[in-house]
């Protein structure tokens, strides 16, 4: 059972008292009988009825006696219990005092089972099958019906990665209702009536939902199975570990089913006050990753023909520290990270290399974007919290599109909106599906202009403001972000798109923070950071950031920077992956620790394997702040962390991290503590002035889309939105381009993105694409808010 | 006891081209409109309730109280909706009534829109009778071409709109939640009760939803007075109602009469039974009193009045006055069998028992129908009926378990000549049908 998370600030709930199978209860008021008599330990057998749905009675299991309604009258008939609000005085009976409750119950559990086939040995459900279950809790124990059943062919696909087995289904409406009131993607739908009533999809419309995975976790009976796991293992030979999903910086408890040694599916975990029982199907299937045969196995050196070759453990982390070792070096890492390897990273630059220059920025960044999180973020503690989304009264949206971004941030605004009454809006270039779902209205903005659209916000001191990553882009938004949540006493929370991104700033992966929230430039803060690792003192040269650092390689001279060590990064994500190309070619040293072959893989000297993440222990920060540690999954002890290569290198250095294990880092992460001294200064950067004319570039990326944390997916592929080029009429007009015919999008290279167009109500001049499905916007040679050109057709 | 006949909704029908306005005007239709439409909606509701009028859908809830429940202090819009969905195995009164007098039902739409403060009514018929639906709309635009409908009716201030919507045949729609969301465009499904109608109905505003022939009575209260109203029927059951005779009887038809008439002067009134090929008159075996929802009843029944509270006392419900008569050479088991057939295609699949029950009952109807009864069969009928009544979602799978209750109730023995022999051998199909010389052929 989810209760429902409730913040202290709330008035104390009114409780009501009655009695069930003569035990007294006091639960809230509005509890349902179903749920008032699970806290008497009394189970009541149900499918239809969810916690986080709204009631329904439609499969007329739960049918309770009550003999007193709490006005001195009984119902003549046994109750829907799931339906059915308590009152003062209440008198319940379920079937464990009364016969008539007991016999409702198990007449309808034969019904159900009229019509459902005996096919358990070989459905995915059975084992975990509450239809199962419940049939031998409170069913009988053979079956009257010898007649004919009902039956349908097997499985059609609601999508291609739902299927559905029609004559398994009981009806229950689960799945609607989830996608019609949880995600707000109402393309299931019944169809038929009576015996002959399915589930089913409108002939244009498919069940195209970001959150489908949930509805197959919640059907009560095996009609739902995805594509993925169909008939892959039973669920009395899976071995379940809690974890926490890494595809977004939500922190979503997920379940981690596996056997043998291998990942079998995720599941979504019950966390109420993060994701409650949902996440996204990237959380849900998005696992294969770590799998697809380019994993890196042993570590790799280059040898003197320029061919990488296996090396052993000791060898290569000696190769790596004498590359390292006189050479002026810089780190990038990159969002795979947890906080335990970031700030392992973060020490690792400061002690063992003795630099400033490490950044996790793997994007677009910027200096305001720097001073933001070093005043904002770094070292705040937990900030806004999910539940204080739905306490809000407004919540703005600047720079994230939630549902692409943060799924599960998504659900709650929908949510909040739904039931609460909480205003979205969305400071963003154009209205999306995930803002209608919201009920949200737009404050339009063009890439790039959203400082003036947020001075104009109407925030009061309930009111959120939750920034993205992207706003990096957009010249004084951050600043006036800042300065107009200071005015209305508003809240500000940053959500990242990326899993370790909040870890890495706590950490101190960025040139001018330490761990922590302290300052480089503080000469106070280093001290204390140096005593803290037991150094005698720490760089206080200032560091460059990605930008910065990609530069310094490429200035060459002999004061640049000649060596790097790259983590989790990949060059398509940086700003200028021309650039990066260039610099990691001409860089002379260069440390890669990775899970699986990647570009950085190619030009690498050293490369160091690392544990993906089911193969070690570790912590996200989600972006409210809050910690969320996982175990590691599978046992694989040549599988080392990021933290215990690091270690290696160090101590070949002979300037040890003062740890080697995750364990050991957080321990030491830890002894930090919280920073009192000096803060950083919010930013003030005045807005971009407007640009003169031409078409602007907008983009984000997709939840779905060609990021290779969702490789080995096909059928979850197949369920991605269809990538589109949208512009408003006259900007397509403008360019010679109908609607829905194609169009390319060209930047300052060869590379271009042509894709079918689509109307949207984005301000004139400004084309919005997909950042990574089908090509990557970065090889544009823009980023966004910056100048492209927009054409008619093109080859795709 | 009354002994004739009160044409009141049919007294017209007869009449030449009765369906159009100027025919319903030459026997005083709409002319006590205007004075209904300057009466303040509260005394209009007092007087219906003071009629004793009561729901002529099947329920028989008192028609005034319902208006009463509207929320006038909800600032939403309020709505009138009529049912004419009527779809009931038996039920045929409303179709003749809205093809006969159709202005006689939207006169009595204005009246009630006006004393529960809506400005848009519906009526919603069922979609397979076009021809009705076609009549409707015809008169609908009569009455706003002659300013009776639209706005400031007649000069009163009185705004009423009205809407005829076709459903798309769906028995379930009668139900008024599942006719609630049909008329809003989704899947006709029963809703959640509460909220109830009266607080959240259509569009989740305050909703009446009533039967054709309760809201076509209105005109006749407000034009004969109250007390001229209660003064028909019984003590507890008011006014006249349409009672539809149809079956073994020698004139089949409507015949309009106050309630707490028996059945036997009504087969009077028809003529008595029909008259066998043999020239014998037909013996009553087993009747409806309202519909195949009802519980059947026999010929012990009679003299019983046929008002809410003896139909009740008597194990059925009044229902909807579809008395379906049936002679010695009707097979009880090949009937419910039909009638299970029915309510099977019918369930609209929302909740288990009504979806499931009604499948597995019609195979084991079937079994017995066909003589291949298998032992125990008649108590597992029983105990799924017990199964499915007062456990269903709506009052749909009820009904369905009551010709097989009643019929097991009165006719057990039939039932159990079911595990030997076909129902077609005890009672030849070719006897019992009304057209036997048709289905010679």
């Amino acid at each position: 059972m989810t209760l429902e998370a409730t913040p202290e600030t709330e008035t104390p709930v009114e409780l009501v008292t009655l009695t069930i199978d003569g035990v007294e209860v006091s639960v809230p008021k509005g509890t349902l009988v179903i749920r008032a008599a699970e806290l008497i330990g009394v189970e009541i057998p149900r499918f239809c009825d969810h916690p986080l749905l709204e009631p329904v009675g439609a499969c007329r299991q739960c049918m309770v006696d009550i003999p007193d309604a709490g006005n001195g009258r009984g119902f003549p008939k046994p109750q829907a219990s799931c339906t059915i609000e308590v009152a003062p005085g209440m008198v319940v009976e379920t079937q464990v005092t009364s016969k008539v409750a007991e016999k409702a119950q198990q007449g309808t559990l034969e019904f159900l089972l009229i019509n459902h086939p005996l096919d358990c040995p070989v459905c995915d459900k059975g084992g975990e099958c509450p239809l199962q279950n419940q049939a031998m809790s409170h069913g009988h124990a053979e079956s009257r019906f010898v007649e004919t059943k009902r039956t349908f062919p097997k499985p059609i696909e609601v999508s291609k990665q739902v299927l559905l087995d029609r004559e398994r289904c009981v009806l229950c409406q689960r799945c609607t209702r989830f996608s019609e009131e949880i995600a707000g993607d109402p393309f299931i739908e019944l169809i038929d009536r009576g015996a002959h009533q399915q589930i089913g999809t409108g002939p244009d419309a498919p069940f195209e939902s970001y959150f489908s995975g949930n509805t197959i976790q919640i059907c009560p009976v095996g009609a739902l199975t995805s594509a993925d796991y169909r008939f892959r293992s039973r669920p009395f030979d899976l071995v379940s570990t809690p974890s926490v999903a890494e595809h977004d910086s939500s922190g979503a408890a997920i379940r981690v089913d596996h056997r043998r040694g291998k990942v079998m599916r995720r599941l979504a975990g019950d966390d109420p006050e993060v994701n409650e029982e949902w996440i996204t199907d990237k959380d849900r299937f998005a696992f294969t990753y770590a799998t697809q045969g380019d994993r890196i196995r042993t570590p790799l050196v280059r040898n003197d023909d320029g061919e990488l070759e296996p090396a052993s453990w000791p060898a290569a982390l000696a190769v790596a520290a004498r590359g390292l070792k006189d050479r002026k070096s810089a780190v990038l890492t990159g969002g795979r990270l947890t906080l335990e390897d970031s700030f392992a990273y973060s020490v690792f630059a400061r002690v063992a290399l003795g630099t400033n220059d490490i950044d996790f920025r793997s994007r677009a960044h910027s200096d305001e974007e720097a001073q933001f999180l070093a005043s904002q973020v770094a070292g705040t503690g937990r900030g806004v919290t999910f539940a204080e989304l739905e306490q809000a009264s407004t919540v703005a949206l600047v720079g994230l599109e939630p549902e692409d971004e943060a799924g599960t941030i998504f659900l709650r605004l929908r949510k909040a909106a739904r039931k609460r009454g909480v205003k979205i809006v969305s400071v963003a270039s154009h209205t999306t599906r995930g803002l209608t779902k919201t009920f949200g209205t737009l404050v339009p903005a063009a890439p790039g202009r959203e400082a003036d659209a947020v001075a104009d916000l109407e925030l009061d001191d309930r009111s959120i403001v939750l920034v993205g990553e992207r706003l990096a882009t957009s010249a004084g938004a951050y600043s006036a972000v800042v300065a107009a949540a200071k005015k209305a006493n508003a809240r500000v929370a940053w959500v990242p798109r990326r899993a370790g991104d909040r870890g890495a700033v706590e950490a101190g992966c960025l040139p001018t923070l330490l761990p922590g929230g302290r300052l480089v430039a503080d000469a106070e803060a280093r001290a204390d950071v140096a005593a803290a690792l037991g150094v005698d003192s720490l760089p206080d040269e200032p560091g460059r950031d990605v930008t910065g650092i990609i530069g310094d390689v490429l200035s060459g001279g002999r004061k640049g920077t000649k060596a790097l060590v790259v983590g989790g990064v990949e060059i398509d994500d940086l700003p200028d992956p021309v650039a990066a190309r260039k610099a990691l070619k001409k860089a002379q040293f260069i440390v890669s620790l990775e899970v699986r072959e990647s570009e950085v893989t190619q030009i690498a000297d050293v490369v160091l394997p690392v544990a993906p993440m089911v193969e070690r222990p570790g912590t996200f920060i989600n972006w409210e702040g809050r910690r969320r540690a996982f175990d590691a999954v599978l046992s694989e002890p040549n599988s080392l962390t990021d933290i215990r290569v690091l270690a290696g290198v160090a101590e070949e250095l002979g300037r040890p991290l003062g740890f080697r294990t995750v364990a050991a880092a957080r321990a030491a992460f830890d002894e930090f503590g919280t920073w009192d001294g000096e803060r950083a200064d919010a930013p003030t950067v005045p807005a971009a002035a407007a640009p003169d004319g031409g078409v602007v570039l907008d983009t984000w990326r997709l939840l779905i889309d060609d990021g290779r944390g969702q490789d080995g997916q096909p059928e979850y592929k197949a369920t991605a939105r269809r990538a589109v080029i949208r512009a408003n009429e006259a900007t397509l007009a403008a360019a010679g381009i109908e609607p829905g015919q194609n169009g390319t999008i060209a930047g300052s290279t060869r590379t271009t993105v042509t894709l079918p167009t689509e109307v949207a109500d984005l301000p004139d001049g400004v084309v919005w694409a997909p950042g990574n499905s089908g090509t990557h916007i970065t090889a544009l040679g823009v980023s966004r808010g910056g100048p492209v050109t927009l054409k008619p057709g093109g080859a795709k | 006891m009354p002994d004739t006949l009160t044409p009141v909704l049919t007294d017209d029908w007869a009449d030449d081209r009765a369906w159009t306005l100027d025919a319903y005007r030459s026997r005083g239709g709409y002319s006590v409109l205007e004075k209904a439409l300057t009466t303040k909606p509260a005394d209009l509701v007092e007087q219906v309730k003071d009629s004793g009028l009561r729901g002529r859908g099947g329920a028989g809830f008192p028609t005034g109280m319902k208006w009463s429940f509207i929320p006038q202090d909800n600032p939403k819009p309020k709505y009138l909706v009529v049912n004419a969905d009527e779809s009931e195995p038996g039920t045929c009164k409303d179709i003749p009534l809205m093809m006969a007098s159709p202005h006689k039902l939207i006169e009595g739409v204005i009246i009630a829109s006006h004393a529960i403060g809506a400005k848009n009514a519906f009526i919603y018929v069922r979609g397979e009778v076009l021809h009705v639906i076609r009549r409707l709309r015809a008169a609908c635009r009569e009455a706003y071409e002659a300013g009776l409908l639209g706005q400031d009716i007649l000069g009163t201030g009185v705004d009423v709109d009205l809407v005829i919507h076709a459903g798309a045949g769906a028995y379930i729609c009668g139900e008024e939640t599942a006719l609630l969301d049909s008329l809003e465009g989704r899947r006709g499904q029963p809703r959640l009760r509460p909220p109830f109608p009266a607080v959240e109905g259509l569009y989740a505003c305050p909703t009446v939803i009533n039967n054709v022939e309760s809201i076509a009575s209105v005109p006749s209260i407000i034009r004969e007075g109250k007390e001229w109203f209660s003064s028909l029927g019984t003590e507890k059951s008011k006014g006249y109602v349409i009672y539809s005779l149809s079956g073994h009887v020698a004139r089949p038809g409507q015949y309009e009469a106050p309630l707490g008439i028996t059945l036997r002067q009504l087969i009077d009134l028809g003529g008595g039974m029909r008259t066998n090929s043999d020239g014998t008159v037909s013996e009553l075996k087993f009747w409806t009193p309202g519909g195949s929802s009802t519980p059947l009843l026999t010929a012990e029944h009679l003299d019983m009045p046929l008002d809410y509270e003896a139909v009740g006392e008597a194990g059925s419900m009044l229902g909807t006055r579809a008395l379906q008569i049936f002679d010695q050479t009707t097979s009880v088991v090949r009937c419910v069998l039909r009638w299970t057939e029915f309510y099977k295609h019918e369930s609209c699949g929302k909740c288990t028992p009504c979806r499931e029950g009604t499948y597995w009952l019609t195979q084991i109807l079937t079994r017995l129908n066909d003589g291949r009864g298998q032992d125990g069969d008649i108590e597992l009928l029983v105990d799924l009926c017990d199964n499915i009544l007062g456990r269903s979602f709506c009052a749909l799978g009820d009904g369905a378990t009551s010709p097989i209750t009643s019929a097991i109730q009165y006719f057990r023995d039939e039932f159990e000549a079911g595990m030997h022999t076909p129902s077609s051998e005890l009672f030849p199909p070719a006897a019992s049908t009304l057209f036997a010389k048709e289905a010679a052929v």
